[in-house]
């Protein structure tokens, strides 16, 4: 699967100072030079939470007979270049060519159960977990060879697959080392690790070798997965989330659709399999002409829906409480403010699909789902059976930015193969169940108050978060899997999931003496799920945006204001070294440029970000002109994987802050498509210009996340250079800058 | 059913699928060309852009029956043997994609660009792909893409 073209990769291999000399070569040709071998360091820290749920090497590292190593992640790909990454990490420790290193990704029953894809954590976790795992297995493979080679393990070289003595006389291969076994030794510290200084993989731009089998069209994802004999089907949604099926009239269904193999009806769960695609959607769109459905839950007028929100959100929690706000507060001059945000949808470019075959026994699951171990437990509790009766397999699908309905299709495709044996079951979803039925970013509102001393430094912090869940993945509760909640006894969603991601950054990496976050949890009216940054987004929006308000007031440039806030020196290079790119910009008199700061989760990777625009002040039509960014995710892996990450991340979060909102009237979702729900196009696009700065000896901090939250705030931070007017409420159209 | 001669990425391929069928699933249906690519089926993506007579076109929205009597069509696949086709070449070049699933379809669009204005300007670039959509936000890498196309095709006529 190797898609570099020969000379591309040539030029590579030379551009990073190595050109590696086929093993096959070596030993077998004398005078053939051997490479250097790197020195390794002890590492006795702390291993990935990866590790204590997979202990062994060979739960990571499996040594092939043909010389490959096969490496098993629990994560998935979805265009993050996370299989590149871990080629990387594990070539790196094993001295290996990378393209003796192939990535299995996850798959119930073979590699790790990881949970999810998501949270930037893939680096952290599966990445981290190879590269202490790898080095284990070469400090045993080392061992091993050592005795059977009856040389000292000072006076052997490893690399490419084999084990041979300096002197040259004696080698072995690892599968000769492992003699039909596998490295069973638990990945403990103390480890040796490869000397950072001399890595050759990690920390450059390896190029993704996954882009050559997408430029000719032959990528293998989910949408594309054929089986023989497989057939199509489609699920008939409710016309609203709390619909019921009344009636359902299929007689004329045969007759009008050729190709109908069998409907299939649980309580208002109702699909359709045909041996054609093209037929099943015929089939659905006869089966929705030809059904009544009881009328859902009205929902609330667009105009008012934070009002709704607080109605019916709960009593506030106390996320964070130092110092004493309300004391801090009282005499001094304050600023308020009150930000809001829309939902937000995936509106990924791949409609959901799932593929399913019960071969009697054991059902085999097909998905693009981000967590296939806790899709299995939903779908264990869904159907009744043993999970070890469930096989998942991970199979790539578009980027989907978060929690969307990949577990969705494949749970409609599980329900119609049980009720169609031994053939498998390919489910697509269509663009307008993909853009209804997503579980979407939830709204927000957060309302900020803070004080300036007599030093005009920020003195007192207070964030009231308003939020719904921020992932409602499936688990063991069935309820979070859709189709689960239209069965005969259907489920209902118990958990409320994961609530903590809605105040994630509410409170800022500042100092400041005093400081207090509450967060107001509400379960509104839309399915709601994890979207990238999940509440951080809307946080540093406000966050950030008071910053520069309080920046003002305290006459201050808003960048040195920051920085009077900031102790911890990767804060403060970050944000000089937004500064130094944004140091040679003309600004004319309809432009401006706004700066955001944040450090994702507060414990992860820096950020400084900047935003230069134009306004009409007449229109208010705002042409983003260019946005930076400097960052720092701690050791740099793939440079070319993180600054491609961050690019296309701070445009995505472009297209939320200036275009995106879920529109709805009381009775329906009304933004189906590309035209209703409009993203961000070629000509709408900003220049972008990503910084990085590595640092290889502290912790990798993934990057998928981090570059969504501070965009919404430097354009707005830039909008109000450039023509005086501040908006509070997201997105960011021309009307509220003409009529504010 | 009826069946249709179509003329696919130089080769004469029969088809036997009902009238009003589209382009798009017959392509990745019937005939296992999965690099045209669904997501939206009603033209407002590009995903599915394929060549019609050398033209840009949304294989969605066509109907099987109207492009069955010798137009010329070509896919993704058709685009060159060994995937060496200059864009191809450039688009790895570039490392444009992320999640690679609209990249079909600009692939499609951008040699379209280049066959009729093998020298675009940057905006030219633009407005001509505008109807293209990627979710990751890969648009300037694919700009930068399309450009080192430009370059390398200029350089070979040169």
């Amino acid at each position: 699967m190797i898609a570099i073209p020969f000379q591309s990769r040539r030029k590579f291999l030379k551009n990073i100072g190595y050109i590696s000399v086929g093993f096959s070569l070596l030993g077998a040709c004398i005078g053939a030079e051997d490479p250097t071998i790197a020195s390794r360091i002890t590492y006795d820290g702390k291993l990935p939470g990866s590790i204590g749920r997979a202990k062994t090497v060979n739960a990571w590292i499996e040594i092939l007979e043909d010389g490959n190593i096969r490496v098993l992640s629990g994560k998935v790909e979805l265009g993050q270049g996370i299989r590149t990454a871990i080629q990387q990490v594990a070539a790196e420790e094993l001295d290996m060519d990378l393209d003796k290193i192939q990535v299995h990704l996850a798959e119930t029953g073979l590699t790790p159960n990881e949970g999810y894809t998501g949270a930037s954590a893939s680096i952290q976790n599966s990445a981290m977990s190879v590269r202490y795992a790898a080095a284990k297995a070469r400090q045993e493979l080392l061992l091993l060879a050592s005795k059977k080679l009856n040389t000292p393990i000072n006076d052997l070289l490893l690399f490419n697959g084999i084990v041979k003595s300096k002197l040259g006389n004696k080698s072995l291969t690892f599968a000769e080392i492992l003699e039909g076994e596998q490295i069973d030794r638990e990945v403990s510290i103390p480890v040796p690790i490869k000397n950072k200084a001399e890595h050759r993989y990690v920390g450059k731009s390896v190029p993704r070798t996954d882009i050559g089998e997408m430029v000719r069209g032959q990528a293998g994802y989910i949408q594309n997965l054929r089986f023989p004999g497989m057939v199509h089907a489609r699920v008939v949604r409710p016309p609203g989330y709390e619909s019921k099926l009344l009636t359902l009239d299929e007689n004329g269904l045969m007759a009008e659709v050729p190709g109908v193999i069998k409907t299939v009806v649980k309580g208002s769960f109702v699909g359709v399999i045909t041996e054609r695609e093209h037929q099943a959607i015929k089939a659905e769109q006869y089966l929705k002409n030809h059904s009544e459905w009881t009328t859902s839950v009205p929902f609330p007028e667009k105009e008012n829906l934070f009002t709704h929100i607080k109605e019916i959100a709960n009593n506030p929690e106390t996320v964070r409480n130092e110092g004493n706000v309300e004391a801090a507060i009282k005499g001094v001059e304050t600023i308020k403010a009150k930000y809001t945000k829309p939902y937000i949808k995936h509106a990924s470019l791949g409609p959901a699909c799932g593929l399913a075959m019960f071969d009697g026994e054991v059902l085999h699951i097909w998905s693009h789902s981000q967590g296939i171990y806790p899709l299995r437990e939903a779908l264990a509790t869904m159907l009744y059976m043993e999970a070890e009766k469930i096989h998942i397999t991970a199979v790539p699908g578009a980027g989907c930015f978060g929690h969307s309905t990949a577990d969705d299709a494949a749970t409609d495709a599980a329900l119609l193969a049980l009720e169609y044996p031994n053939t498998h079951i390919r489910v697509q979803w269509s663009r307008h169940d993909e853009h209804s039925w997503d579980p979407y970013g939830p709204a927000m509102i957060v309302e900020l108050e803070a004080s300036l001393d007599e030093n005009n430094k920020i003195n007192s912090w207070k964030a009231e978060v308003w939020t719904d869940s921020h992932s409602t993945r499936p688990n063991k509760d069935a309820g979070t899997v859709l189709a689960a909640r239209y069965l005969e006894t259907p489920f209902t969603m118990k958990s409320r999931g994961y609530l903590g991601g809605g105040h994630r950054n509410a409170d800022p990496y500042y100092k400041i003496p005093n400081m207090k976050l509450n967060a107001h949890y509400y379960e509104g009216p839309f399915r709601v799920s994890s979207l990238r940054s999940l509440g951080s987004f809307t946080n540093i929006f406000a966050v950030e945006s008071l910053m520069d308000s309080l920046a003002e007031k305290a006459g201050q440039n808003p960048l040195d204001f920051r920085l009077r806030h900031l102790e911890d020196g990767r804060a403060i290079a970050v944000i000089h070294k937004v500064k130094e790119l944004t140091a040679s910009q003309n600004i004319a008199v309809d432009q401006g440029v706004g700066y955001a700061f944040m450090r994702y989760k507060n414990t992860d990777a820096y950020i400084a970000m900047a935003a230069k625009v134009a306004v009409d002040k007449v229109t208010g039509n705002i042409e983003l002109i260019k946005m930076w960014a400097a960052v720092d995710v701690g050791e740099v892996i793939n440079m070319d994987g993180i600054t491609n990450q961050i690019e296309g991340g701070m445009i995505q979060a472009a297209s939320w802050t200036l275009k995106e909102q879920v529109t709805f009237n009381t009775n329906e979702i009304t933004g189906t498509d590309y035209l209703k729900y409009p993203i961000l196009r070629f000509s709408e696009i900003p220049l972008v210009e990503v910084a990085i700065i590595n640092r290889p000896n502290e912790a990798a901090y993934g990057v998928g996340e981090v570059s969504m939250p501070p965009t919404a705030a430097a354009i707005a931070n830039a909008i109000y250079k450039a023509c005086g007017k501040r908006v509070f409420d997201l997105p960011i159209t021309p009307e509220k800058i003409s009529d504010s | 059913m009826a069946t249709f001669q179509l003329d696919i990425n130089n080769t004469k391929l029969k088809v036997e699928v009902t009238e009003g069928t589209s382009l798009l699933w017959v392509l990745r249906e019937h005939l296992g060309l999965t690099g045209t690519k669904y997501s939206c089926g009603i033209g407002q993506c590009g995903s599915c852009m394929v060549h019609i007579d050398n033209g840009p076109m949304r294989a969605c929205l066509l109907q099987v029956e109207n492009f069955a009597e010798g137009q010329k069509i070509k896919t993704i696949e058709g685009l060159s043997k060994n995937g060496d086709h200059p864009v191809q070449k450039a688009w790895i070049e570039a490392q444009a994609p992320q999640c690679g699933y609209c990249q079909s379809g600009q692939i499609m669009q951008a040699v379209a660009l280049l066959d009729a204005n093998p020298n675009p300007t940057t905006e030219e670039i633009k407005t001509h792909m505008n109807g293209i959509l990627c979710r990751c936000g890969t648009y300037l890498r694919i700009i930068k893409a399309v450009e080192l196309a430009a370059a390398s095709q200029s350089k070979i006529e040169n």
